[in-house]
């Protein structure tokens, strides 16, 4: 009798910064198991496989494919239906391809910006030709040609259906690890349709060892403001701390080390925009002046309030900056869905 | 006229090609390196504030992001015109100093070495860290491993996360350390001087031992006469955290001292379009396009470059290889330091022994008593407006400059990342291997694929920082085009 088949895995990335392959490389033993449970059919950091091999399978034929990397140019969303058609599970693994992660900041500006800033109003760069990338180049000896650089970036779901995202920037290795281990021992997964594995289900500031108190705020500190309070709540103590608009899952390792939480596990349960869900939460815990506030008319009101969410800066890069892809915000943009035009 | 299209599908897919013409007489006419992607930090980044900037541009790479935090962190302090406390500086430089052993380790056994420890020809399958366990035995394997798990250990420990740490601050570093923790430290930091030290007995034995290999290392097919870069401390020793950048003509003559901050009076980058990556250039020596040289702009920013720029290192079992490493190689000692090597696949050799010295530097660092005190962050008190910042990043020389309002939001941005400097080098190694390889009449194998590779790969192009990818592996793939356009012959690996 012929040894029975293993399922086949494939991790792919697109425009990401690598974090999420290290993060999958320091699984440590684990990777061992991942290599002995799975044939790899695809794993470019890895393994050498290549795109011509993938075109040539089946429909359906890798079991179980993570795909991290946002969708930045044409290139990136060619792999994306590849790869959606190949697949059987497919997994938008990470903050990129989960919801854009910090490449989709671009959002806030165009193509056209973004390649004169680095091209041609730039101070190091030296070009009087005001050459810019295109597509097709034609040299002296032949043609050269190079992906279209689109005007948004998207998060994988944008471009093709999902299966499952595992949240993170990156993924904590512990999270990959016990994914793997319910996949390898065939824990069944929960149904699928863009289904959060490899997270918790509460707020990040459930695994926060940090006092909560009841405190309300009278301003807020940018990092560099202040030195906080070891023991205590890092939003009471007016730092942005986005830990209560987002999914639980890392350990809340950054407030460990006195840093904010910047959101990278995405938003909470049921909660399609992360932003809107921590501007109401921290609309609720601002103090609205020292004052009393008895017997003030609706003018004084709005002032102190101003001058509260005066001391707040960059609220689109600070709210959004894990998932600004799938924001209400850009989605309400023209440009939202669908083919659009490049620019390169 | 051929086209040959090197696509690195595998561990470096659609992050880089290369494409090679051929005259018709079958010879290299030539090759284009080509960089196919872009996400644009310097423009998303304007409007942010710039205290973020350590855990915004960290996502430019996820391999070396600690490289990343630290050139913002440092140009914050520049920003806020403020001086961290002598505890975060020693910190900074001791996190860093584990992540180079980390980095360098990672380099050496899983991607650049094992051309080496397990030999260029050996199969494809083979020549990966599985084959170098097999070849050293598994007791190295395991030291291997426990060096990456031990210093991403201490990454974590100091930096708040094992990718992306969090804890950079202008003037400072969020987190104190412990007395309990600096022992642990200290224990991890004499393990790394171990390391360090076996790591170069492991390339003695198998690689200088080898005649074939010493031949590989020295022949012209790897060899580029231009300009070296490196960061140097006030002896003019390499040092990673800080210092003066200092570049050397190809005789080794200093050619330009510079503070960091000045960077936009020596570098300049040139333009393509057929790419979407600039080409960094000596503006004392001008763009001359893709050649070596001292009249060509070109300069490398490798670990090779580093040790070139500098008269040493810093400190003393480094030093010690330092020596043996110029020596071997035939380097004479001229007004006092040694000429240059210009054996590109001497890189290796020369990162262990910077993995060496990050390792004495980090023990020097965490045995000071002073790397304790919980006062790690210095007061902001002046009105940000311009900085610098500037770290050796293992794969080169690393520049972040920011403009900012009178808030501390940013205005402008600008960045010239490791691997951008070594651009124009990279391909002119490659062109220079396609050139060796391919002669008129020459039948295309898969020779020609290692061999491109291992000049590529002796950069450890952190194409993450210029495209993203993990450094260093580079499997190919060829497609040969006849004139009209097209395809001969395709071949694989």
């Amino acid at each position: 009798m012929a040894a029975k088949e293993k399922p086949k895995f494939a991790m792919y990335w697109a425009a990401s910064c690598g974090g999420c392959e290290i993060s999958t490389l320091n699984m440590g033993d684990k990777i061992l198991e991942v290599d002995k449970a799975f044939d790899v059919a695809f794993w470019p950091c890895v393994a050498d496989f290549k795109v011509k091999d993938v075109e040539g399978y089946p429909d359906g034929y890798i079991d179980l494919c993570l795909f991290n990397g946002a969708i930045r140019n044409s290139e990136n969303e060619e792999m994306a239906h590849l790869l959606r058609k190949k697949s059987k599970v497919l997994v938008a693994f990470g903050s990129c391809a989960s919801e854009g992660c910090i490449p989709a900041l671009s959002n806030l500006t165009t193509a056209e910006a973004t390649l004169r800033t680095v091209y041609l109003d730039n101070p190091s760069t030296d070009n009087p030709k005001k050459v810019l990338p295109q597509p097709f180049t034609k040299v002296p000896e032949g043609t050269i040609q190079i992906p279209v650089f689109y005007e948004r970036v998207k998060s994988l779901d944008q471009v093709v259906p999902v299966d499952y995202v595992m949240p993170g920037c990156p993924p904590e290795s512990h999270q990959i690890a016990a994914v793997m281990d319910a996949v390898i021992t065939s824990v069944l997964l929960p149904p699928p349709g863009r289904t959060i594995i490899g997270a918790g289900s509460v707020a990040v500031c459930e695994e926060c060892p940090r006092q909560k108190n009841v405190k309300r705020i009278k301003r807020f500190y940018r990092s560099h403001e202040i030195t906080p309070d070891p023991e205590i709540c890092l939003l009471e103590q007016g730092i942005l701390c986005m830990g209560i608009a987002t999914r639980a899952g890392c350990g809340a390792l950054c407030p460990r080390v006195n840093m904010r939480c910047e959101g990278c596990y995405g938003p909470l349960d049921g909660i399609e925009d992360q932003g809107a869900n921590m501007i109401a939460a921290i609309a609720s815990v601002i103090e609205e002046g020292s004052g009393p506030l008895a017997g003030i008319d609706e003018a004084d009101l709005q002032r102190r309030i101003g001058e509260v969410m005066d001391t707040l800066v960059d609220p689109a890069g600070t709210f959004y900056r894990f998932n600004m892809a799938r924001s209400l915000l850009m989605r309400a943009r023209p440009t939202g869905h669908g083919v659009e035009k490049g620019v390169a | 006229m051929k086209q040959i299209t090197i696509d690195p599908v595998t561990r470096l897919e659609g992050h880089g090609k290369i494409e090679i013409f051929l005259n018709d007489k079958g010879k290299v006419a030539n090759t284009y390196f080509v960089i196919p992607e872009l996400r644009g930090f310097e423009r998303f980044c304007v409007g942010r504030p710039a205290e973020e900037m350590p855990r915004i541009t960290n996502r430019i790479c996820g391999v070396c992001p600690e490289a990343h935090h630290m050139a913002a962190t440092k140009a914050l302090d520049a920003l806020y015109h403020v001086e961290p406390t002598p505890a975060a500086k020693k910190i900074r430089e001791m996190f860093y100093s584990a992540f180079y052993v980390a980095d360098h380790t990672t380099h050496f056994y899983a991607l650049g070495g094992p051309d080496f420890v397990v030999g260029p020809d050996a199969p494809p399958a083979e020549r990966n860290i599985l084959g170098v366990v097999h070849k050293v035995g598994l007791e190295i394997g395991k030291q291997v491993i426990d060096a990456r798990i031990r210093n991403h250990h201490v990454i974590r420990t100091i930096g708040g996360r094992g990718v992306h740490p969090v804890a950079g601050l202008p003037g400072g570093w969020s987190k104190a350390i412990t007395k309990e923790e600096r022992e642990e430290l200290e224990q991890i930091a004499r393990q790394n001087v171990e390391f360090g030290l076996f790591s170069l007995k492991v390339f003695e034995d198998i690689v200088l031992g080898n005649q074939e290999y010493v031949d590989l290392i020295t022949s012209d097919a790897y060899t580029h006469r231009t300009y070296y870069m490196g960061t140097v401390d006030a002896n003019n020793r390499v040092n990673f955290y800080d210092g003066m950048v200092r570049v050397v003509d190809p005789d080794g003559k200093e050619f330009v001292k510079y503070h960091p901050k000045d960077y936009l009076q020596h570098i300049a980058e040139h333009t393509e379009p057929w790419t979407y990556l600039k080409f960094p250039f000596l503006k004392g020596v001008g763009w001359k396009g893709f050649v070596d040289g001292a009249d060509s702009g070109v300069y490398v920013a490798t670990p090779l470059s580093r040790l070139n720029a500098a008269d040493g290192m810093a400190t003393p079992r480094a030093q010690e290889a330092f020596e043996k490493m110029y020596e071997t190689l035939g380097s004479k000692k001229v007004n006092g330091r040694y000429e240059p090597v210009h054996f590109r696949l001497a890189t290796h050799w020369a990162r262990l022994i910077e993995l060496l010295y990050a390792a004495e530097r980090m023990l020097e660092l965490i045995s000071d008593p002073e790397i304790t005190d919980p006062n790690t962050r210095a007061p902001i008190t002046a009105t940000p407006d311009e900085g610098v910042g500037c770290v050796e990043a293992p794969r080169g020389t690393l520049t972040h400059h920011y403009w900012t309002d009178e808030r501390g939001i940013l205005t402008k941005v600008n960045l010239i990342v490791g691997t951008t400097n070594n651009y124009a080098p990279i391909a002119m190694s490659v062109k220079k291997a396609a050139q060796s390889l391919i002669k008129e009449g020459t039948v295309i194998t898969d020779g020609l694929l290692n061999r491109i590779e291992m000049a590529f790969r002796a950069y450890d192009p952190c194409i993450g920082c210029a495209t993203h990818t993990l450094p260093g592996q580079m499997p190919l793939e060829v497609t040969i085009y006849a004139a009209d356009g097209s395809i001969i012959e395709r071949l694989r690996r």
